[in-house]
């Protein structure tokens, strides 16, 4: 049988799915979801008190394209060898093609079990039903997830505070002026933000730092990252490594297995690399789907992030380098955007990441994006001077 | 039946480039292409209400800001995930050095 499966119906999956179509694959699509919900984008979830469902795509729309769409149903065994894929109930399922694109999940480390975390809406909906005026909430973890959580939470009236092991927020992501302009707002909104401060142990209900310091939330949220979900890969015998380790056309390490979005480790620019970004899923999703109809083409798209906190966007796109010097093209007309970005030693654009108020920061981050996509060597000094327009290095690069 | 309304002076475009228009409670992006044609949309991006004239104009595509989807602003098409629905379009054209659109 040629049918293609996919395991997971995410942003990825979907995607994949409905690119199958688009590209004339005239045979039986099955995209097995987990989630009873129609698929939906989970971006939302994280910022506002009351997350919409946002479906990636109408319940309709999939029948239209004719995927099958098994929702509530966890595939639980793959066999490269027969080429098939087992569910809950003992069913098998034999496919030509198999598409992995099982997500991550939160990770939790010992002791955080009774912990809230945040990957669906139904993590969202037990969630914001703590979020209430006066209502103490403590998070643990300083990234993405657990600073928009934190923006959303203290909007809501809530007693916020953000507890990072680690010397500042946002870690490795954004670099360090960046991260400091997130910082002092949440700071100046009210929220308490303890840094370098590892924790000693964390309750449902309270964290002991290890300096000894105790603190009672009536709530604790865990927001310490997530983890691939890979287990079936592994259970399969596939190659994997801190994600599904796949090719540059996200081939896995059996024949007619593919892996893509958050779940798998792809070659960028030479350097394995495992991302957690909405923008990638879909990138990943149409290219893998492409791949599986025989286009094979190397992944070039650059890595794209965004994040909401109050009115404040952050945009990053690329992947900082700690090794590279991170310059700054200033704070814009009106002082209140910020872009910061890195060349690599020959002045190649590496990576760039802008804040400001709403969207104002989006145009230069797209032609920042667009020049790391040519890797072409710019000037550093002139691409630090905002009087230069950045059209104007993509005309001539 | 034709409602020209006029937007701005000719050069308050930049090639390339899109702004801002708002109207009688309603929002539009006006934009003038790098061969100095001018076109309007509907100011909101489909995919969410975000205004697209804080998006990159390249060519003859409009970037939303927020998510990146992407239209042909002369015919209004969504180019694909995570926009499918197409954004309205309305004729546009240049009289006596203002840049005008048709609101019908
Ligand atoms: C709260 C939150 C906020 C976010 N905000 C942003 C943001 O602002 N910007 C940004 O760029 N990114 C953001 N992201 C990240 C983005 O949502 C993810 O990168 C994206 O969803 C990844 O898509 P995916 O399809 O790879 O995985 P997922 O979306 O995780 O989908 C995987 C699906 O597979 C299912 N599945 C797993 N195992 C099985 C199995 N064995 N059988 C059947 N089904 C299975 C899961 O249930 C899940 O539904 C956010 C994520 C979260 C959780
Ligand atoms: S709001 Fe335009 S792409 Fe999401």
């Amino acid at each position: 049988m040629d049918d293609i499966v996919i395991i997971g119906a995410g942003e990825c999956g979907v995607r994949a799915a409905f690119t199958l179509r688009k590209l004339g694959f005239e045979g039986r699509i099955v995209l097995f979801g987990a989630e009873t919900m129609v698929p939906y984008e989970r971006p939302p979830l994280s910022k506002a008190k009351a997350p919409e469902h946002k479906p990636i795509a109408a319940r309709e729309a999939f029948e239209e394209a004719q995927i099958d769409l098994r929702l509530g149903v966890t595939v639980r065994a793959i066999d490269t060898r027969a080429k098939t894929v087992t569910l809950e109930e003992g069913a098998s399922h034999s496919y030509g093609k198999l598409l992995i694109a099982t997500g991550a999940r939160a990770r939790l480390f010992p002791g955080m079990d009774d912990c809230l975390t945040l990957r669906t809406h139904e993590d969202a909906e037990t969630i914001m039903r703590h979020v209430e005026p006066a209502a103490t909430i403590g998070i643990v973890g300083g990234g993405f997830i657990g600073l928009e959580l934190a923006a959303t939470a203290v909007k809501a009236g809530a007693d916020v505070t953000v507890i990072e092991a680690g010397p500042r927020i946002l870690g490795r992501a954004v670099p360090e002026e960046i991260a400091r302009l997130v910082h002092e707002r949440h700071a100046a909104e009210g929220v308490t933000l303890l840094t370098g401060t590892g924790v000693e142990t964390v309750r449902a209900t309270g964290v002991t730092l290890s300096d000894g310091r105790e603190f009672c939330f009536d709530k604790v949220i865990a927001g310490v990252g997530a983890l691939p979900n890979t287990a079936l890969a592994e259970d399969a015998g596939l190659d994997v490594e801190n994600g599904i380790v796949v090719d540059g056309s996200f081939q896995a390490s059996a024949k007619d297995v593919y892996a893509a979005g958050d779940c798998c480790r792809f070659p960028w620019r030479g350097t394995p690399v495992r991302l957690e970004s909405w923008k990638a899923a879909q990138d990943q999703g149409t290219h893998v789907a492409e791949a599986m109809m025989g286009t094979l083409a190397p992944y070039e798209k650059v890595p794209w992030f965004w994040s909401d906190q109050y009115d404040l966007t952050l945009q990053v796109a690329g992947l900082f380098d700690p090794r590279f010097q991170t310059r700054s093209r200033g704070a814009g007309a009106a002082g209140d955007t910020h872009i910061v970005f890195q060349c690599d030693t020959a002045g190649k654009l590496v990576a760039a990441a802008g804040i400001g108020p709403g969207n104002t920061v989006a145009k230069d981050i797209k032609l920042f994006e667009k020049l790391i996509e040519k890797n072409a060597p710019l000037d550093p000094d002139a691409l630090a001077d905002p009087s230069h327009n950045l059209k104007t290095f993509l005309k001539a690069a | 039946m034709a409602n020209w309304i006029e937007v701005c002076a000719e050069g308050e475009i930049e090639e390339e480039d899109v702004i801002r228009f708002d109207h009688d409670g309603r929002t539009f992006a006006v934009y003038r292409s790098p061969d100095d044609a001018y076109f309007a949309t509907d100011g909101l991006c489909t995919h969410e209400q975000i205004h697209l004239a804080d998006g990159l104009v390249m060519d003859e595509v409009i970037e939303c800001p927020k998510h990146n989807g992407r239209f042909d602003y002369r015919t209004g098409e969504a180019l694909g995930a995570p926009v499918c629905v197409d954004l309205k379009t309305y004729p546009a054209k240049v009289e006596g050095g203002r840049v005008l659109i048709d609101l019908g």
